[in-house]
C-alpha cells in the first residue's frame, strides 16, 4: 500500500481485507446502479427522443405525437427522475457502507505482523 | 405606468439587489473566492447552478430556436438537460471528493503532468471566453431594446455590475447573486408562458397547454401548427428528420451537447462549493429540477409563439399590422418587404415556389446602409413594375435572411399575447439576470484557471494567500474588460464559435475526466494523446467546415455535431494507447481510490490540508 498523506488516509484500516472487500462491494453496487441509470438515460433521450422518434410519432399521447413529446418533454422528466433516484440510492449505499465499516472498526482484524 | 418606467424599476431594483448581496458576501480568502468556502447548501447551490447554466441563449434564443426548428429543437432541450445526468452520475460527486479548486487541477493531478494541466487551462479559458462574449452581447441587446440605450452603453453597465460583485465576493458573491438571479429569470420566463397558455388553451400549465386544443378553433395546437406549416411551406413542426435535420445529425448534435455540457468548466466548479459528496449529489438533483422548470416551458412558449407569429402576420394588410410588429421592426429582428399587394405573405423554404413569395425577413449582420439601399431598390422595383431596381426579397433570400430573427420569439411573445406592460418589463430583468449570472460564473472560471492553475500551480507555487487573491481579482478585472469588448465588437462568428466551445469540451475534458475517475490503469501519455487528437480533429473539422468551405466529409455530420465524433476518437486513442504505457503512480492510485470512497471512509479532502497545497 502506498504511503498516504494524513489528510487522504481513510479512517479505517484499508489493509484489512474485510475492509477492502466492503469497499469493493460498495463500488460495484455503485457501478451497477450507474449502468442501469445510464441505459435508461440512453433509451429515453437518444432512443425514444431521436432514434425511434419517427416510429413513436405514430402514437399520440394527449395532443402530442409521442416521439415529439419525448424529444421536448418526456426525456427531461426522465432525466430529473434519474438524478433523484441516483441521489436517493447512493445516499442509502453510503449509509449501508458506513454501517458496515463501523462494524469492522468495532471488531479489529488480527494484525498480520509477518507481512 | 409606461412599459419603460416599469423596465427601469425592475432592472434598477434587481441590480440593487445583486449589489447588496455582493456587499454582504464579500470574501477575504482564496477558499471563499474560488469555492465559496464550501459552505453552500445543496438547494441554494442547485439554484445557483441553474442560473449559471441558463445563459442569455437559454433565456432569449432557445425558445426561438425551437420555434423555428420544431421537432429538431429537441436537440437543445435534450442535449443541455441530458448532459446534466452525465455530470451528476459520472463527474460531480467524484470531483467534489477530489476537493481542489478547478477542472485543470483535476486533470493536472490525475495525469501528473503540467502539460495536461496547461492543455486543460487553455481549453477552459477558450470555452469560457467564447461563452462570455455571447452573454455580454445579450446584456447589450436587452438594454438596447428595453431601455433604448446604445448597445455599447448597455454592455458597459453590465460589465460594471459583474465586475463589482465578482471581484468583491468571488465565488461566494457570485453564488448568492445567482440564487437571486435564478428567481428573477424563472419568474420572468414563467409568468408570460402561463398567461399565454391560459389565454390560448385555458390550461395554465404550459407543458400541458402545449398538447391541448385551442380555445377559439377547438383544434389541437400542435395539429394546427402542422397544418399551418404545411400550407405555408414550412417543414412540419412535429415530424422528425425534416428540413435538413437527418437522424444522424440530430443524434450527433444532441450527443455533442450532452457530453460537452458535462465537460463545461463553469458548471463543474459549482460542485466544488458544497459541503460534501452527499450535498453534491443533492445539488445536482436540485439544479436539474430548477433548470427543468425553464426547459419544460421553453418548448411550450416556442409552440405558442409560433402560432401567434403565423396567425398575427400572414395575410395581414398594412392597416391592421399587430402593434408588436411595429415595435420590433426598428430593431431589424423582423421586417416586411411587400410584393406590392399590401398583404403580408409569410412562407417557409420547404416549398421553393412558396419560398419565393416570402415577405418576412431579418437584417442579421447586414449594415444599416446596405439594408436601406436594398429597400430603396426594392421600392423602385415595385413602383416600376419590375423594370427598374431589384427585388429585395430575392437579394435577402440569397443572403439567408428569410424569416424573423429567432431572438424575437421570447422577447416579443408577451406583446404578441397583449400581456400587461409590467410583464414585458419583467422580461428585461429576466434576460439580464440570465446573461449576468452566466457571465459571472464564466469570469470566475477564467480567473481561477489563470490565477490558480497557471500562476499558483505552475508559475509561483510559493505565492501567499493575499497574492493569490490579488491575482485572482486582477484577472477577473481584465477578463470583464475583454468580455465587454467582445460584446461591443462581436466577432461575426460568435454563434458558430458556441458550437466550437461545446465540441471542444466534449472532445477534450469529458473523456479525460471520466476515464481519470473510473480507470486506475490509464496513464498520462494516452490521456494527453487522446485530448490532443480529440481537440485537433474537432477543431480542424469545425474550422474547415465553417470557414474554409470544406464539405462535411465525415458521414455528412455538420460542425455542430462533430464534437461527438471527436469524443469517440479521444476515447479510442486513449484506450488503444493505454496498454503500451505504464499505469499511474502509487500516489495517483491512492487518490483515485480515495475519490471512489464515499464520505464515510475518509473525509473529503479539504483544500487547506490537501497534499501539495
Amino acid at each position: 500500500m502506498a504511503k498516504l498523506e494524513p489528510a487522504q488516509r481513510p479512517l479505517v484500516d484499508v489493509t484489512d481485507p474485510r475492509v477492502a472487500a466492503a469497499i469493493d462491494r460498495y463500488w460495484s453496487r455503485n457501478i451497477r446502479l450507474m449502468c442501469v441509470l445510464l441505459v435508461i438515460w440512453a433509451i429515453a433521450g437518444l432512443g425514444c427522443g431521436i432514434l425511434f422518434a419517427d416510429t413513436l410519432n405514430h402514437f399520440r399521447v394527449g395532443g402530442f405525437p409521442l416521439g415529439f413529446w419525448f424529444a421536448q418533454q418526456g426525456s427531461i422528466l426522465v432525466f430529473v427522475a434519474l438524478i433523484l433516484v441516483y441521489a436517493l440510492a447512493l445516499n442509502r449505499f453510503d449509509a449501508d457502507h458506513q454501517r458496515e465499516l463501523d462494524l469492522l472498526r468495532a471488531t479489529p482484524a488480527r494484525q498480520d505482523t509477518d507481512r | 405606468m409606461t412599459i419603460e418606467a416599469w423596465t427601469f424599476l425592475f432592472v434598477g431594483a434587481s441590480f440593487a439587489l445583486y449589489l447588496a448581496i455582493a456587499w454582504l458576501s464579500r470574501v477575504r480568502d482564496t477558499s471563499g473566492f474560488y469555492v465559496a468556502g464550501r459552505g453552500v447548501p445543496a438547494a441554494a447551490n442547485g439554484m445557483a447552478t441553474a442560473a449559471d447554466w441558463m445563459s442569455a441563449a437559454s433565456f432569449i434564443s432557445m425558445a426561438g430556436l425551437i420555434s423555428t426548428l420544431g421537432y429538431a429543437g429537441g436537440m437543445y432541450l435534450m442535449g443541455w438537460t441530458g448532459g446534466y445526468v452525465l455530470l451528476a452520475l459520472l463527474i460531480a460527486p467524484y470531483l467534489r471528493k477530489f476537493g481542489h479548486y478547478t477542472v485543470p487541477d483535476f486533470v493536472g493531478d490525475r495525469y501528473e503532468s503540467d502539460l495536461a494541466r496547461l492543455i486543460a487551462v487553455v481549453c477552459a479559458v477558450f470555452i469560457s471566453f467564447t461563452y462570455v462574449a455571447g452573454q455580454m452581447r445579450g446584456v447589450g441587446i436587452v438594454f438596447s431594446r428595453f431601455l433604448e440605450v446604445d448597445i455599447t452603453v448597455g454592455v458597459v453597465i453590465g460589465m460594471a455590475i459583474v465586475f463589482i460583485y465578482a471581484t468583491l465576493g468571488g465565488m461566494k458573491g457570485i453564488t448568492w447573486t445567482q440564487v437571486a438571479q435564478y428567481w428573477v429569470l424563472i419568474t420572468a420566463f414563467l409568468i408570460p408562458a402561463i398567461a399565454i397558455s391560459f389565454r390560448l388553451t385555458g390550461i395554465p400549465l404550459p407543458s400541458v397547454g402545449m398538447g391541448s386544443t385551442l380555445l377559439d378553433s377547438g383544434v389541437p395546437l400542435l395539429a394546427k401548427l402542422d397544418q399551418l406549416h404545411l400550407e405555408l411551406g414550412f417543414a412540419s413542426y412535429t415530424e422528425p428528420f425534416v428540413g435538413g435535420w437527418d437522424r444522424l445529425n440530430v443524434f450527433c448534435v444532441t450527443l455533442s451537447l450532452m457530453v460537452g455540457t458535462a465537460g463545461l468548466p463553469h458548471v463543474i466548479v459549482r460542485f466544488y462549493t458544497v459541503k460534501n459528496v452527499r450535498a453534491a449529489r443533492w445539488s445536482a438533483f436540485w439544479a436539474l429540477l430548477f433548470i427543468s422548470l425553464l426547459y419544460l416551458t421553453a418548448p411550450a412558449t416556442a409552440a405558442f409563439a409560433r402560432y401567434y407569429m403565423i396567425e398575427s402576420l400572414h395575410g395581414r394588410s398594412s392597416d391592421d399590422l399587430p402593434s408588436w410588429f411595429r415595435n420590433w421592426r426598428q430593431t431589424g429582428l423582423i421586417f416586411w418587404l411587400d410584393d406590392g399587394d399590401g398583404r403580408i405573405a409569410y412562407h417557409g423554404s420547404n416549398d421553393p415556389a412558396l419560398a419565393e413569395r416570402n415577405e418576412i425577413f431579418r437584417s442579421g449582420s447586414l449594415p444599416a446602409a446596405e439594408l436601406a439601399a436594398i429597400e430603396v431598390a426594392h421600392q423602385r422595383w415595385i413602383d416600376s413594375n419590375g423594370s427598374q431596381g431589384a427585388d429585395g426579397r430575392a437579394v435577402l433570400r440569397e443572403r439567408g435572411l428569410s424569416g424573423p430573427d429567432q431572438d424575437i420569439i421570447v422577447l416579443a411573445t408577451p406583446e404578441m399575447a397583449n400581456l400587461a406592460g409590467w410583464i414585458i418589463a419583467l422580461m428585461a430583468a429576466g434576460g439580464l439576470a440570465a446573461a449576468l449570472s452566466t457571465a459571472s460564473g464564466l469570469l470566475l472560471v477564467i480567473s481561477s484557471s489563470i490565477a490558480h492553475d497557471l500562476y499558483f500551480r505552475m508559475i509561483n507555487p510559493n505565492a501567499s494567500e493575499a497574492q493569490r487573491l490579488g491575482v485572482g481579482r486582477v484577472v477577473i478585472g481584465f477578463a470583464v474588460v475583454i468580455a465587454g469588448l467582445l460584446g461591443i465588437f462581436p466577432p461575426g462568428f460568435v454563434s458558430q464559435v458556441v458550437a466550437f466551445a461545446f465540441g471542444l469540451a466534449a472532445a477534450s475534458f469529458f473523456p479525460a475526466i471520466v476515464l481519470g475517475i473510473f480507470s486506475k490503469r490509464i496513464g498520462s501519455v494516452p490521456a494527453m494523446a487522446g485530448m490532443v487528437v480529440g481537440i485537433g480533429f474537432t477543431a480542424s473539422y469545425i474550422i474547415g467546415a465553417v470557414y474554409l468551405g470544406m464539405p462535411a466529409w465525415c458521414f455528412g455530420i455538420g460542425p455542430q455535431g462533430i464534437g461527438a465524433v471527436g469524443m469517440l476518437l479521444n476515447f479510442a486513442v486513449t484506450l488503444m494507447l493505454t496498454p503500451l504505457f505504464p499505469p499511474p503512480s502509487a500516489q495517483v492510485l491512492a487518490m483515485i481510490e480515495s475519490i471512489h470512497e464515499p464520505e464515510g471512509a475518509g473525509p473529503a479532502v479539504a483544500i487547506e490540508t490537501a497534499a501539495e497545497h
